[in-house]
């Protein structure tokens, strides 16, 4: 792998649970990012997937410096941001830029699209002279394929994915090494997401851009991702090219994922195998101990209550060569195809037990929010 | 088991919507909705309408339902034939006794679809209340019995909770069991699981087909995902700017479909199985309804748009038994 660019090292972001109003008391806390581990080559794109509330949103935030991490370290260049503050930080922030999920929200009604997009250049003034900046956002405006004579259109004059063009070009004006985007395509339409995701595409190739590409829509980040993170209440469960994670998947949670996700083909749903989750994630208040999959897990056994499972290629798979050989966070790792169409893999005696699962969707499901049975069902 | 009115005697289908026209007086105009939309559903069977935002997918539902803000929405022309009566014929009264009842709907948020100072049981319970006179005693059991059918754990503990004790997946269960509560003829779900996490759509698609197949009933899922449509449906109606664009059976369509706004969908979304090198994506945008382009509306972004495109507002071509085409070159598309 090429240097890493951006280094993620056992990055924490708790919310204190207070209680009381003169005497606050924290009574716990919302773990909403419980030690990641990541790290971000220059010229690549690392996709993030995870279902809502596994902390995702959260990680984006803190890369770009929205959030204080509580702790751990983010290395840009080999240099800790989280403890950047004053001009130093400024400097780094120029060069690690987020593009949002809502375009509609994420933009500021008021302002004209050439105010937004050149924004960044009140901020940074050293990155565009000021006599320059109305043709340098013109260009920007371009480079994302919109009319450069919008500049001064408001952003209600347009769609959706223009929308999404003009925080793309916003992201991009003070030429940064890095993009996070925090679900970018999400709320456009089918046929404008095939847009912006080839703009995303082409952008990156033309200004050398390394991606944290954040989403739940598991086709569309094996489509941009050169490596692909799976998270799961707030930690990484298995990480590894696209390939590795796709067609060689190891983690039971990846495998429930993948195996839920419709695919486009009314011929693949006769003979395909979904693995039915039971329950509802946990709450992150209060996380399962051991490995925190267990509660919803067909393979969860005694030492899985008892042993934190950590981010490794797993001892037993070692041995094995080729693509099965990634981190993954599980004491029973093993390969199971579950994507239809893919490569062939082993799926082995796996199957009945996921079909069992099948029978009982539901079981053990717990109230939202609340802080005791947090979702869960009993294994077996 | 409920009683059930009277079925058709004829075997035709349970509901037959012709011709249907919605329109939207707004400030700015009159926003062509629905521009004559035909469709059929039979007992068990599942119709899937595909479309994007805008496409009239919805506003269509709504109209069957008999749920349309009038004004400023008008049902401007068409027949909605239900178990061989014209909805649009009869009154308020007689309708409001259908819905729920014969014809039930499951919308996209639950959340804001369910009363939040309300009990669960208390919501539930009021179908049975409302149409069958039941007291609240006996509302309250039906109520925990169908938060067992749809599998909500605990239902009896849980039938006093409000909504927002729930989880989304939860929450749409419980929309289920209500539109399932008067074992209805026909269902329409909204973009049912949009709001939904995958793993959680999953069992929400599958408890709803097996009611499906348990009840007989027929069902219209409206959606944008052509994950899911492929996963459930029987045949799908492809909706673009307020029309049916192609109609067909659903392995018809994904094997070779008969109109490029289907090609171009199909071909825009990236697969799990593979990892392409550049999506194709539809240029441009859908288009405003207050000013639908002359001709067949897709035609600014049609890639094989001719000057009769321009022109002609195609009509639906048979492109065989059970499929339709609203495509000049259907065949070019088809083969090609």
């Amino acid at each position: 792998m090429a240097e890493a660019i951006l280094e993620v090292r056992d990055l924490v972001k708790h919310y204190p649970l207070t209680k009381g109003i003169l005497f606050r008391k924290q009574i716990g806390a919302v773990k909403a990012v419980d030690g990641v581990d990541l790290d971000l080559a220059a010229g690549e794109t690392l996709g993030i997937v995870g279902e809502s509330g596994c902390g995702k949103s959260t990680l984006a935030r803190m890369l770009v410096h929205l959030e204080r991490p509580t702790a751990g370290a983010i290395r840009y260049k080999g240099e800790d941001i989280t403890r950047l503050s004053g001009k130093a930080l400024k400097a780094v922030r120029r060069n690690i830029q987020m593009v949002f999920q809502d375009p509609y929200t994420s933009l500021n009604p008021r302002m004209t699209v050439g105010d937004i997009v050149g924004e960044p250049f009140e901020i940074h003034p050293e990155a565009a002279p000021k006599g320059s900046r109305r043709s340098r956002v013109q260009e920007l405006l371009d480079v994302v394929g919109l009319n450069p004579e919008y500049v001064n259109r408001y952003p209600h004059q347009f769609s959706g994915g223009q929308r999404q063009r003009i925080g793309i070009a916003r992201g991009l004006a003070l030429q940064p090494e890095i993009i996070v985007a925090d679900e970018p395509v999400s709320a456009l339409d089918v046929s404008v997401q095939a847009q912006v995701v080839n703009l995303l595409d082409a952008l990156q190739s033309e200004f050398s851009l390394s991606y944290v590409f954040i989403a739940h829509d598991l086709s569309i980040v094996r489509h941009i991702s050169d490596r692909v993170g799976v998270m799961y209440l707030g930690r990484v469960v298995e990480i590894g090219k696209d390939a590795e994670i796709y067609d060689h998947p190891t983690h039971p949670y990846t495998q429930a994922l993948l195996s839920a996700v419709p695919v486009p083909d009314p011929e693949a749903r006769e003979h395909r195998e979904r693995i039915i989750l039971t329950g509802d994630v946990p709450s992150p208040t209060d996380i399962p101990s051991g490995c925190r999959f267990r509660t919803r897990c067909w393979k969860a056994q005694e030492r899985c209550a008892q042993e934190v499972p950590l981010l490794a290629v797993p001892a037993h798979l070692t041995v094995v060569p080729g693509p099965v050989q990634h981190p993954s966070a599980c004491h029973f790792a093993e390969e199971r195809h579950v994507v239809p169409g893919g490569e062939e893999g082993p799926t082995g005696g796996a199957g009945a037990r996921g079909g069992k699962a099948a029978e009982d969707p539901g079981t053990g499901d717990g109230p939202e929010g609340g802080t005791g049975g947090g979702g869960g069902a009993a294994p077996g | 088991m409920s009683t059930t009115p009277e079925r058709p005697s004829a075997p035709g289908p349970l509901l037959d919507v012709r011709d249907l026209h919605v329109e939207f007086h707004t400030r700015d105009g009159v926003a062509k909705a629905v521009n004559g939309v035909d469709y059929t559903v039979s007992a068990g069977e599942t119709l899937a309408v595909l479309g994007e935002s805008g496409s009239g997918k919805s506003v269509t539902a709504q109209a069957v339902m008999g749920i349309l803000d009038t004004p400023p929405g008008r049902i401007a022309g068409g027949e909605i034939l239900f178990k061989g009566r014209d909805l649009l014929t009869l009154g308020e009264d007689e309708r409001r006794r259908i819905r729920g009842a014969e014809m039930a709907m499951i919308f996209q948020d639950a959340l804001s679809s369910l009363n939040p100072v309300l009990t669960v049981g208390d919501q539930l319970g009021e179908m049975f209340t409302v149409h069958q006179g039941l007291s609240r005693k006996d509302a309250r059991a039906r109520a925990v019995e169908l938060m067992d059918r749809v599998r909500i754990p605990a239902a009896r503990e849980r039938v006093g909770q409000y909504p927002h004790q729930f989880s989304g997946g939860m929450r749409q269960r419980i929309m289920i069991a209500m539109a399932l509560s008067l074992e209805p003829d026909l269902i329409i779900a909204d973009e049912p699981t949009t709001a939904l996490d995958v793993t959680v759509q999953a069992q929400v698609m599958d408890l709803l087909a097996e009611l499906q197949r348990e009840l007989d009933m027929g069902l219209i899922l409206i959606t944008h995902d052509l994950g899911v449509v492929a996963d459930v449906a029987d045949k799908i109606a492809v909706m673009y700017a307020g029309r049916i664009v192609e109609t067909a059976p659903v392995h018809d369509i994904y094997k070779a479909p008969a109109h490029p706004y289907t090609r171009g969908l199909l071909e825009s979304i990236p697969r799990l199985d593979q990892k392409g090198r550049e999506l194709y994506a539809i240029k441009g945008l859908p288009p405003n309804l207050l000013a639908i382009p002359p001709g067949c509306a897709f035609n600014p972004r049609c890639p094989m748009a001719q000057e009769v495109c321009r022109r002609d507002v195609p009509p639906l071509y048979t492109v065989d038994e059970d499929r339709r085409s609203a495509c000049h070159f259907w065949e070019e598309t088809l083969h090609g």
